[in-house]
């Protein structure tokens, strides 16, 4: 009774997570109190918590770790003290909005550059530049920033709007500050990552690739995360100096970029309220550890070893341990529930038989002497086609022919060496996958490509949201689940590939057949006028076959077609047209029985042992 | 102008690409061979100090101070790729980075407790004391013979790289590392031996910089910035990329100095910012990868 209630959909489960966190940090100071802490460490914890919510949302919900965080941390506390100094202002929210500000546009500075590699140089790349504002701080911009003395004398200041206000002299009154300004971040974080943005976000970090050739314009999507990591990053800086009333050098050293790190990773990335458990713990044992003989010393080294073995051991941390048990808990009721509103949401798929009628004899997909160099060996070599728009084509071509190379020029994942590609008329030689996919020609792959920590339902939703919203959508305040075209769509694509009743299964919890039907599932929440499917029958049993191929003949009814197959049987049960490939070369090009009948092809596939 | 300070700064210039390219290159090849980058590093260089520092306390000689600083990165690199990396080689990149950032921090912090937080100072050695008049300039003679050392070991390296079976492994990993995996080559040892070889390099590159430099716990970040700089300059996974960012590195730093030093380290990163936009795949690195 208790777990429905507080699951998502339940009467309190929307504002669950918020109402917890009014309780928590009401009761926090008190019950640190009871276990030694003080104010003074209170605040600390929830100014690195601030700072951890927008890194959670970059590394935890993104994927991108980023070890340069303290470049807008001490940028953010630099300006608000600055400003206040100064005398440009003597109001601390305003000057704490400078500083906010100021740390958001140095991020998308940074975050433009950075954002050109990913993975492990984005790591590498974070960690220079966060050097690089350690050099600028301490040298270049000393007569500003203090250099190594940092900026002393932040007037002790109040905060507040008119006639209400709190001072900010002492650790207790601050803390009611941080606190209301963590709720805040709190909730608009929420709010982020329960978006339709943050769903795009997650999709990046299970599979960046994938997302972007689903229509989602990753590189935008990535250095929004960056700025809102920034943004928070200068509201914890400029606290940190305000709480202070001094802003030390120490903001841009590497040591706050991995502390950051650090206490993510043991509170549980991906949880939000992780890095405030993690600040907790690192905060709290560094006073404990400190305090005791023997160990007081090297309590960073014990830190440091506590690191290595939840990185090691409990990759999760401690809150996303318990989200896992959570889930365990509550989730199987849930899904039950939900199931079925995915049922009812479905409208029944089209299944009306397809009628040669739809076939209008317009050319809607074109490729003129299209050809791939890879050094001496050419893997596709001059191959032009036509397809008719409605039709279903067929590619065909013994291994190493250079279809799947073909394929991947067509959708944009690889660049021609020459040769053009029409679209709908339109040019599309040069143009990216993810622009290509929102013109609506999306290929299906080969080798899965799923987002496999998501549910088969969240899956769908990546493309939908392309579809409907665009290739980019910034509107982060609107819960994606919302929408009731969205919904529709990701419904409509569910059915269309019978896993409605698996819509809240994890990816990778499928049987292979419904990995390849998700996969299928995925181009077609794009709503594509052209399909590509890259051998949608790889590895199936001969009953899966059967089926796939009466499920693409019902796709079939509103979309092209173009199919890559090796099974004959799929190949001439399906296609209006074949056309064959044969070492890069078009070797044949017409009706199912003109290929079977022509010479050439017989002796690419059977005779001619020499070039087999 | 003055044409010493230039040719002073120069060959500064060309000492600190020297060993930068040193340090890069060991963790050039770890991620070449092994697809880790090794965020410890900057602390596996700075164990190399310390243990040239000890090695030189105790015998008062400098070669023994060299083998030990040597000697002790290899054995520190094959307990940490044994006990800890090896459990990583599946797992995904940022949980590589993550647990050799840990390990980093556990370096330092067991150094700093061993050692004290205050820094020591290894001499330089008999052989390389005083200055050497070139003409045009007098330089101090160790400066000179780091650069032959480092010359030397580049040779050496090159040999091993590109002309022995363990090099063309590395340098097959480097192009594809599943296929290298799947031609069935015992990438165990060969991962352990690499490790420790680019362990050893950096172990090597601290006690050579020791007596230039001052040996403290927290000496290993910068090298390692740096070198991260050099390898993003040069382009992941390339000899020469490691050898020409190095030296490019070592030049802005040295160079701006003279000019303006506030600048100097800076004008690194400004470099780096300029390859990213230019040539994001880095000098000598191959687009996508």
């Amino acid at each position: 009774m208790i777990v429905k209630m507080l699951s998502a959909r339940g009467p309190f489960g929307r504002w669950l997570p918020e109402t917890a966190a009014v309780a928590a940090l009401l009761l926090f100071p008190s019950a640190f109190a009871l276990i030694g802490g003080t104010a003074d460490m209170a605040d600390r914890i929830l100014i690195w918590g601030i700072f951890g919510l927008g890194f959670d949302i970059l590394f935890g919900f993104t994927g991108l770790l980023s070890f340069g965080q303290a470049a807008f941390f001490g940028s953010g506390g630099f300006m608000t003290a600055y400003v206040l100094i100064a005398g440009y202002t003597q109001s601390a929210l305003v000057a704490l909005a400078i500083g906010t500000v100021f740390a958001a546009i140095l991020g998308g500075i940074i975050g433009a550059l950075s954002l050109r590699r990913s993975g492990i140089y984005f790591a590498m790349l974070t960690l220079a530049f966060g050097e690089m504002f350690y050099f600028l701080d301490i040298s270049p911009l000393k007569q500003f920033t203090g250099g190594e003395n940092g900026l002393a004398g932040v007037p002790p200041t109040h905060i507040g709007i008119g006639s209400w206000f709190v001072e900010l002299h002492t650790p207790e009154s601050m803390y009611w500050v941080i606190a209301v300004l963590f709720l805040m971040g709190f909730w608009l974080a929420r709010r982020i990552v329960n978006s339709s943005f943050g769903a795009v976000l997650l999709s990046i970090r299970e599979n960046e690739e994938r997302a972007g050739t689903l229509g989602h314009d990753i590189q935008k999507y990535k250095l929004t995360a960056f700025v809102i990591a920034a943004a928070y990053a200068g509201v914890a800086g400029s606290l940190f100096g305000l709480f202070q009333g001094y802003m030390p050098p120490d903001g841009f050293y590497l040591e706050t970029s991995g502390q950051l790190v650090v206490q993510t990773i043991m509170g549980g990335a991906g949880t939000l309220v992780g890095p405030t458990v993690g600040a907790l713990i690192w905060i709290y044992l560094r006073t404990a550890l400190q305090q005791l003989p023997l160990v007081g010393p090297v309590w960073k080294m014990v830190l440091g070893i506590i690191f290595v073995l939840i990185v090691t051991l409990f990759r999760r941390g401690i809150c996303g341990g318990i989200a896992l048990l959570w889930r365990r808990m509550a989730g199987t009721r849930m899904a039950s529930t939900r199931s079925v509103q995915v049922m009812a949401a479905a409208t029944p798929a089209d299944s009306a038989p397809r009628t040669r009628s739809s076939l209008s004899g317009k050319v809607i997909l074109e490729a003129k002497d299209l050809t791939k160099r890879y050094g001496g060996l050419t893997a596709v070599d001059k191959v032009s086609f036509e397809v008719v728009e409605g039709e279903i084509r067929a590619l065909i071509g013994p291994n190493g022919a250079g279809k799947t190379t073909f394929f991947n020029m067509l959708a944009g994942t690889i660049p021609p060496t020459s040769g053009e590609m029409f679209f709908r008329g339109e040019r599309i030689t040069s143009a990216s996958s993810t622009a290509i996919c929102q013109r609506g020609l999306v290929k299906s792959f080969q080798i899965n490509q799923l987002f496999s920590g998501l549910t088969v339902w969240d899956n769908v939703r990546i493309p939908a949201i392309a579809r409907i919203y665009g290739k980019f959508h910034p509107s982060m305040l609107r819960d994606a689940g919302g929408s009731g075209e969205l919904n529709a769509l990701i419904a409509q694509s569910l059915a269309a590939v019978h896993l409605s009743e698996r819509a809240h299964t994890p990816a990778r919890e499928l049987a292979y057949g419904e990995k390849r039907r998700l996969e299928i599932g995925l181009a077609l929440a794009t709503k594509p006028s052209t399909l590509l499917l890259d051998e949608p029958t790889a590895g199936m049993s001969p009953s899966e076959r059967q089926d796939t191929i009466r499920l693409l003949k019902s796709i079939a009814a509103g979309v092209t077609i173009v199919i890559v197959e090796h099974d004959m049987d799929v190949v001439f049960g399906l296609a209006d047209r074949i056309t064959v490939l044969f070492n890069g070369r078009k070797i044949a090009d017409g009706t199912p029985d003109a290929i079977k009948a022509d010479a050439g092809v017989r002796a690419a596939y059977l005779g001619n042992p020499v070039q087999r | 102008m003055n044409w010493s300070l230039l040719w002073a700064q120069l060959f500064n210039g060309l000492t600190l690409g020297a060993l930068l390219v040193l340090v890069a290159m060991g963790l050039t090849i770890i991620f070449g061979a092994l697809g880790v980058i090794n965020f410890a590093h900057g602390a596996f260089y700075m164990i190399g100090a310390y243990a040239g520092y000890v090695g030189y306390n105790q015998t008062h000689s400098f070669i023994v101070a060299v083998t030990a600083g040597s000697v002790a990165l290899l054995l520190v690199g094959v307990v940490i790729e044994r006990g800890l990396i090896r459990y990583y080689y599946r797992r995904p990149h940022e949980d590589q980075i993550l647990v050799t950032f840990g390990m980093g921090i556990v370096l330092v912090e067991a150094v700093r407790a061993w050692f004290g937080g205050i820094s020591q100072r290894l001499p330089v050695p008999t052989w390389g004391t005083g200055a050497v008049n070139l003409g045009f300039l007098y330089y101090p003679t160790y400066r000179i013979e780091v650069l032959g050392i480092v010359a030397a070991t580049l040779i050496v390296l090159y040999v091993v790289l590109y002309r022995t079976r363990l090099g063309l492994i590395v340098r097959a990993g480097i192009e594809d590392q599943l296929m290298v995996n799947i031609l069935g080559i015992n990438v165990t040892r060969t991962f352990l031996v690499v490790f420790g070889l680019g362990s050893m390099a950096a172990g090597f590159a601290g006690v050579i910089n020791a007596p230039i430099v001052t040996v403290v716990p927290d000496m290993g970040t910068l090298v390692l910035v740096q070198s991260f700089v050099v390898v993003v300059i040069g382009g992941v996974g390339s000899f020469w990329g490691a050898l020409v960012g190095g030296l490019i590195a070592g030049e802005i730093i040295s160079l701006t100095a003279m000019v303006q030093p506030a600048y100097s380290e800076v004008m690194l990163f400004a470099a780096m910012a300029l390859v990213l936009i230019l040539r994001p795949q880095g000098l000598f690195g191959v687009q996508g990868r």
